[in-house]
C-alpha cells in the first residue's frame, strides 16, 4: 500500500540573484517501509522532509505535480488541516532534543499535550497512555521520567522522549531528520533500534534523513541519494556498494576505512558531477 | 615531543582524568579515542593551557608546562578546533584572522606570509578578504588550520577537526592534514571518536574510558581489529 | 553600476574594498526598511536644522517683541509666540542645536564607558564581575531622572552639568548589554584560539570582544536617544538643565505650562519637536537592530 506519493516536488527560496531552487523535481513513493534520504549539507534533504510536513518557512515556495499522503492532497492544504495531520498521521523528529523540548514543562505533560490536542481521552487515560509509550521507547522507570524536566535527562534519553512524542498518536508516517547526530556513538544504535522496532511493529512508514551513508544503509530498506536538490541514485539498501552514479561512488570512496591503507583519500570533483546533471548547478 | 605524566584533572568535585600518562615522539601522530565524557578533550585543553586546575607533569618540546604560559610556548604548539563555524571570529576577514599571530608577535611581512599560508592550505587567494559567513565549512576549517600554522609550531593539537564536516569535505581536510604533517614535519595529537580517521591519519592511539587510559597500541593493531583491551574491541565493533 | 559590482564583489582584492562592500551591504539592507528610512530622514532633518539654524530661523531666538506676546500660530509666526513675544518656531530651530549637543555628548561619554566596563566585567568574571555588576546594579536601581537631579544639584545647573549627569546615569545600561554579550563570546573557540596565539587580555577584549558588542550597543544607544532627550527635557523642565534664555525644548515646555489652558501652542510646539525627534531615533534604532543582528546577516 502506498502511503506517500510525490511527483516533481520543488522548493524555491527567493534571493537577490533570483529564485534559488533547493529541491528540484523530486519524485518518489513510500509504502510501509523504511526509506533513507542521504546527501551532504545543501543537498536539499532536510528541505524535502520539511516540505512534506508543510513546514517550509516563508518566503519559501513548495510546488509539486502530485503530493499525496494517504489519499490527501498536501498541495495547498490549509494550515489548520495540516496541523490536524501533523502529529496524528505524520510526525517529525528533529536533530537535537535540547532545542525541541520545552524546558519548563515536565516531560510527561509535554507528551500528553499531543493527546490533548488530537484525542478526547480523560486525564487519567492520557497519563496511562504516556506511561505506556515511555515504556515502549524502553524507559525503565516511566513514572519517574514523567515527572522530570528536559534538562534533567541525558541526550539519549531526551531523544527517546522525542520518539515517544512522535509515536504516541500512532502516526502512519514518521520523518526523522538526523535523529542521532547530536548523540554519542554508543547511544546512537540504541535509539535507532528503538525507532526501527516501533516502525516495524506498528507498520509505519519511515523516512530517515541523514548525511551518514553507513547508518542509512544499515537501518533502511531503500535509499535515495540527493545532490544539489536532485535524486542522483535510488537503490535498495543492500546494493549501496554497487552504486552506479559517480557522486555516490565518490562519496563511498572518500570515506576512510577502519583498515585504511591509502596514502590519499580520493576527493569528489563537484564541478564534474554538476556537469553530469545537465548543467543545472 | 609531548610527555604527559600522571595527569589528573578535577572539575569541582568530579575527577575527569585519573592519572593519565603517555608520550608522543617527535614527528609522530598520536590519537586519543573515546566517547564524550571520556576525558579526551580535557587532555587536549590541559596541553593548550585552557584547564586551570591540574596536577601531574606535562612537557612539550623539552619544556615543562607550568600554570603560566610564556610566549615561546605558543610558537611551539597550536590547536585546531572541532567546530569550524564557532572557531572563527564572525567579524574578521580571513586576512585579519591569519595576520593576528603576526601582529601579536610583531612579525614583519604580513602580505607575503598570509598569501603563502593560503597557498599551503589550498585556499584560493581570492578568499583572502572574505568574512567567515562567506565561506563553506571546509574552507573555514582550512582557515582554522592556516591560523594554527602561522607561527610555525612543531605540535598541532587537533580536536575532532573533521567531525562537523561533510564526508567528501572530510576527505579533503584529512588529505591536507596528512600532507602538511609530512611537509612541515609536525607532531599531531588528535582527539576523535572516529576510528577510521585514526586509521588514516595516525601512527599510534590511546583508548580512553571514564578518564582512564585503557590501552596504547600501534594503528596496525586497529587496522587488524586487534586492540588489546575489551573496551577497545567494543569501540571497533560499534564503528563497524 | 560598475561601482556597485565592485562593492559587492565576492572576492575583494584589498582590505578597503572588503570593508566598503560590507558597509554597502548594510546600507542597502537598511534602505529596504521604510520605517528606518523615515527615522533616518527625521535625524538628517534634525542635523540640517541644527547646522543651518541661523539661516532657517525667521526671527531671533532670544529677542522678543513684547507688544506681540502670546500670539497664536499665524502666517507671520507659524507656531505663535511665547510670553516674551519670541517666535516659537525660531526657538525650536535653535533648540535643535542644544538637543543634538546633549544627545551626542551623552552618547560619546556613556556608551564607550559602559561598553568597556561591561566587557571587562564579563570577560574576567568572578570577583571582578561581582564588584562591577554590584556598582552597576546600584546605579540601575535608582530612577534615572532623580539620580541626574542629584548630580545636577551637586554640580550646579547648566547644559554641561546636565550632560555629565545624564551620562553618569546612563552607562550602566550599556555595561549590562556589553557584559551579557561578552559572557556568550567569552567561551567561544575563536577567543580560545586568540589566547593560544599569545594575545594579551587587553588585546582580546579590545580587538576580539568589543567589536562584537558594538552592534547591540549602537542599537541600544539609538533607541536610548529618545530617553536621553526626554531626561534632558525633564531637567530643563525642572529648571536644572539649560538656563534661560537658551531655547532648550524642555525648558520651553516648562515655561509654557503656565499658559497651557489658554495659549496651548506655547507648550505644545516644543512637545511636538521632542516627540518627533524621539520617534525618529526609535525608528532608526529598530531598523539598525534588524540589520546589525549577525544572525540575520546573509550573503548578497
Amino acid at each position: 500500500m502506498t502511503l506517500l506519493h510525490v511527483e516533481n516536488l520543488c522548493v524555491r527560496f527567493p534571493s537577490d540573484q533570483g529564485e534559488v531552487e533547493v529541491v528540484r523535481g523530486l519524485t518518489f513513493t513510500l509504502g510501509r517501509e523504511r526509506l533513507g534520504i542521504v546527501g551532504e549539507s545543501g543537498s536539499g534533504k532536510s528541505m524535502t522532509g520539511r516540505a512534506l510536513m508543510g513546514l517550509i518557512p516563508k518566503p519559501g515556495r513548495v510546488t509539486a505535480d502530485r503530493m499525496e499522503f494517504e489519499g490527501i492532497d498536501l498541495r495547498g492544504l490549509a494550515e489548520p488541516a495540516f496541523r490536524r495531520l501533523r502529529g496524528a498521521r505524520m510526525s517529525m523528529a528533529m536533530q537535537d532534543p535540547k532545542f525541541s523540548l520545552n524546558p519548563v514543562i515536565r516531560i510527561g505533560d509535554q507528551i500528553a499535550e499531543a493527546l490533548e490536542f488530537h484525542s478526547r481521552l480523560s486525564a487519567r487515560d492520557r497519563r496511562a497512555r504516556v506511561l505506556e509509550v515511555l515504556q515502549a521507547v524502553r524507559i525503565d522507570d516511566p513514572e519517574r521520567v514523567y515527572q522530570l524536566y528536559p534538562h534533567e535527562v541525558s541526550g539519549g534519553m531526551g531523544q527517546r522522549v522525542m520518539i515517544a512524542m512522535m509515536v504516541i498518536l500512532e502516526p502512519a508516517l514518521m520523518i526523522a531528520d538526523e535523529p542521532t547526530s547530536a548523540l554519542d556513538v554508543s547511544v546512537r544504535a540504541q535509539v535507532l533500534e528503538i525507532m526501527d522496532d516501533l516502525v516495524r511493529r506498528r507498520g509505519m512508514g519511515l523516512i530517515l534523513i541523514s548525511h551518514d551513508l553507513n547508518m542509512v544503509a544499515r537501518w533502511c530498506d531503500r535509499i535515495l541519494v540527493m545532490f544539489n536538490g536532485q535524486v542522483v541514485e535510488e537503490c535498495a539498501a543492500g546494493q549501496l556498494h554497487a552504486a552506479t552514479h559517480p557522486y555516490t561512488q565518490g562519496l563511498l570512496a572518500s570515506m576512510p576505512r577502519l583498515d585504511e591503507d591509502r596514502a590519499q583519500l580520493p576527493v569528489l570533483d563537484r564541478a564534474l558531477i554538476g556537469a553530469g546533471l545537465g548543467g543545472r548547478t | 615531543m609531548i610527555e604527559v605524566q600522571n595527569l589528573t584533572v578535577d572539575y569541582g568535585p568530579t575527577r575527569v582524568l585519573h592519572g593519565v600518562s603517555f608520550n608522543v615522539a617527535e614527528g609522530e601522530s598520536f590519537a586519543l579515542v573515546g566517547e564524550s565524557g571520556s576525558g579526551k578533550s580535557t587532555i587536549l585543553k590541559a596541553l593548550a593551557g585552557q584547564v586551570p586546575d591540574w596536577s601531574g607533569a606535562m612537557r612539550l618540546a623539552g619544556a615543562d608546562l607550568g600554570k603560566r604560559r610564556d610566549a615561546s610556548l605558543v610558537r611551539r604548539v597550536q590547536m585546531v578546533f572541532q567546530d569550524p563555524y564557532g572557531s572563527l571570529h564572525p567579524r574578521r576577514t580571513v586576512d585579519d584572522t591569519l595576520a593576528e599571530a603576526l601582529v601579536i608577535h610583531g612579525i614583519q611581512g604580513r602580505d607575503a606570509k598570509v598569501l603563502a599560508m593560503l597557498d599551503a592550505v589550498g585556499l584560493a587567494r581570492r578568499f583572502r578578504f572574505r568574512l567567515p559567513h562567506q565561506l563553506s565549512g571546509g574552507q573555514r576549517q582550512r582557515v582554522a588550520i592556516a591560523r594554527a600554522l602561522m607561527l610555525e609550531p612543531q605540535v598541532l593539537l587537533l580536536d575532532e577537526p573533521t567531525s562537523a564536516l561533510d564526508v567528501s569535505v572530510q576527505a579533503e581536510i584529512l588529505n591536507l592534514l596528512k600532507g602538511l604533517r609530512t611537509e612541515k614535519r609536525l607532531t599531531f595529537l588528535l582527539v576523535t571518536h572516529d576510528l577510521p580517521v585514526v586509521s588514516f591519519l595516525c601512527d599510534r592511539l590511546g583508548v580512553l574510558r571514564s578518564g582512564r587510559l585503557e590501552e596504547v597500541s600501534p594503528v596496525s593493531a586497529l587496522r587488524a581489529g586487534q586492540l588489546t583491551s575489551a573496551y577497545g574491541q567494543e569501540l571497533i565493533t560499534r564503528s563497524g | 553600476m560598475a561601482t556597485v559590482a565592485w562593492l559587492l564583489d565576492e572576492n575583494p582584492e584589498t582590505r578597503m574594498q572588503a570593508q566598503l562592500g560590507q558597509g554597502y551591504r548594510l546600507a542597502r539592507a537598511l534602505a529596504r526598511n521604510p520605517l528606518a528610512m523615515v527615522g533616518l530622514a527625521i535625524i538628517v532633518a534634525l542635523l540640517v536644522v541644527a547646522a543651518f539654524a541661523p539661516w532657517l530661523a525667521p526671527y531671533s531666538a532670544v529677542d522678543g517683541d513684547l507688544a506681540n506676546r502670546l500670539a497664536p500660530p499665524s502666517a507671520v509666526h507659524w507656531m505663535g509666540t511665547d510670553e516674551l513675544g519670541r517666535d516659537i518656531m525660531s526657538r525650536i530651530i535653535f533648540g535643535a542645536r542644544i538637543t543634538l549637543y546633549i544627545v551626542l555628548l551623552v552618547a560619546v561619554i556613556a556608551a564607550p564607558l559602559g561598553l568597556v566596563i561591561g566587557a571587562v566585567s564579563g570577560y574576567f568574571g568572578g570577583f571582578v564581575d561581582r564588584v562591577i555588576m554590584g556598582v552597576t546594579d546600584i546605579f540601575l536601581s535608582l530612577p534615572r531622572l532623580i539620580l541626574a537631579l542629584a548630580f545636577v544639584a551637586a554640580l550646579g545647573p547648566g547644559i554641561e552639568n546636565a550632560v555629565i549627569a545624564i551620562a553618569i546615569t546612563s552607562w550602566p545600561v550599556y555595561a549590562r548589554i556589553a557584559r551579557a554579550e561578552t559572557l556568550t563570546i567569552r567561551g567561544s573557540d575563536y577567543i580560545a584560539a586568540a589566547r593560544m596565539l599569545g594575545a594579551s587580555h587587553a588585546r582580546v577584549i579590545g580587538v576580539h570582544v568589543l567589536p562584537l558588542c558594538m552592534s547591540s550597543t549602537i542599537v541600544r544607544v539609538t533607541l536610548d536617544m529618545a530617553g536621553i532627550i526626554l531626561t534632558a527635557a525633564g531637567l530643563g523642565f525642572l529648571g536644572l538643565g539649560a538656563q534661560p534664555p537658551l531655547p532648550e525644548w524642555g525648558a520651553m515646555i516648562s515655561r509654557g505650562r503656565t499658559f497651557i489652558l489658554d495659549q496651548w501652542w506655547v507648550a505644545t510646539m516644543p512637545g511636538f519637536a521632542i516627540v518627533v525627534v524621539s520617534l525618529g531615533f526609535c525608528l532608526f534604532g529598530d531598523g539598525l537592530r534588524d540589520v546589525l543582528d549577525p544572525r540575520q546577516r546573509v550573503k548578497g
